[in-house]
């Protein structure tokens, strides 16, 4: 993928988690590689946001949230239907809990910080799934 | 030298000793890196949603350390643990190495050594505080100056 490629993307995402300074990192990120970027501050709004409609390429989903976290919330897109990449953005240590919140339904799980290796990772899986889907 | 060569002297100086002392690692130089002229106080605002969640974590803490009738360190520990993912996100290295070593007293349920910790992360924050105040000065200064802002890597 060229670099112009890997910028010039359609792709949307949703940033789910409850610190306001991390979805605003995040945010920023994703933006700056040509993403449209919508933040949700904890796995409830996320879940409601797609029943009412909304859809994302790429979900990036915290663990740790009040009133519903990430794996929950995981679980429920995957029940409701929800195909998109969801991606774990976690600051759990330990192997058992990730592997906990991957078998929640997570396509990736990413220990924070989020770096850019990790977003033009995830941009070329977007970009093959898209390949694969068409 | 005019003004704005010796505004831009000082800042790389400063940025270079707070590297050099720990205060701040790479993570911090990628958070610069995302700032552009469409959002340009973006840094400052990141930062400033930092240290209201250090506030407010310190805050936890003291309260479950102070309970009396018996710490629950599974909470102080979670608020450390939050805090050491805030702070490693913006490179505060200082502050996330301290909620290293707390994390190990809240697994020992040790309520001095947790105290200490907390002490210690107090005084952390405020002294990045202190320097990441003096770096936007300067930063400020250049700009009113005239000049731009140089990249330090």
């Amino acid at each position: 993928m060229s670099d112009e490629d890997i910028v010039n993307n359609n792709l949307t995402a949703l940033v789910v988690d409850d610190s306001p300074m991390i979805r605003k990192l995040h945010e920023m990120h994703l933006k700056k590689f040509g993403l449209k970027v919508q933040v949700a501050e904890n796995g409830k709004n996320a879940v409601d946001l797609f029943r009412c409609g909304a859809s994302f390429n790429l979900i990036l989903m915290d663990k740790e949230m009040p009133i519903m976290d990430g794996a929950e919330a995981t679980k429920e897109l995957r029940i409701m239907g929800v195909t998109s990449m969801i991606v774990g953005v976690t600051s759990l240590d330990s192997i058992f809990e990730r592997q906990a919140f991957m078998e929640a339904g997570l396509d990736h799980c990413f220990t924070k910080p989020l770096t850019s290796e990790n977003i033009i990772f995830l941009l070329q899986e977007l970009n093959n799934k898209n390949n694969e889907e068409n | 030298m005019n003004i704005v060569n010796q505004l831009q002297r000082q800042f790389i100086d400063f940025s270079t000793s707070l590297h050099r002392e720990g205060f701040v690692d790479d993570q911090f130089t990628q958070l610069q890196k995302l700032q552009d002229e469409n959002s340009p106080d973006f840094v400052v605002e990141v930062v400033s949603l930092f240290f209201e969640d250090c506030e407010k974590l310190i805050n936890n803490m003291a309260r479950a350390l102070e309970q009396t009738q018996g710490v629950d360190f599974k909470q102080v520990d979670a608020s450390v643990h939050q805090l050491k993912g805030s702070s490693s996100s913006i490179g505060a290295m200082r502050v996330k190495n301290a909620c290293i070593s707390f994390r190990s007293f809240c697994e020992a349920q040790n309520r001095e050594g947790c105290l200490r910790c907390l002490q210690q992360v107090t005084h952390e924050y405020s002294l990045l505080k202190n320097k990441l105040q003096t770096l936007f000065t300067l930063e400020q200064q250049i700009l009113a100056a005239g000049g731009s802002i140089p990249v330090v890597d």
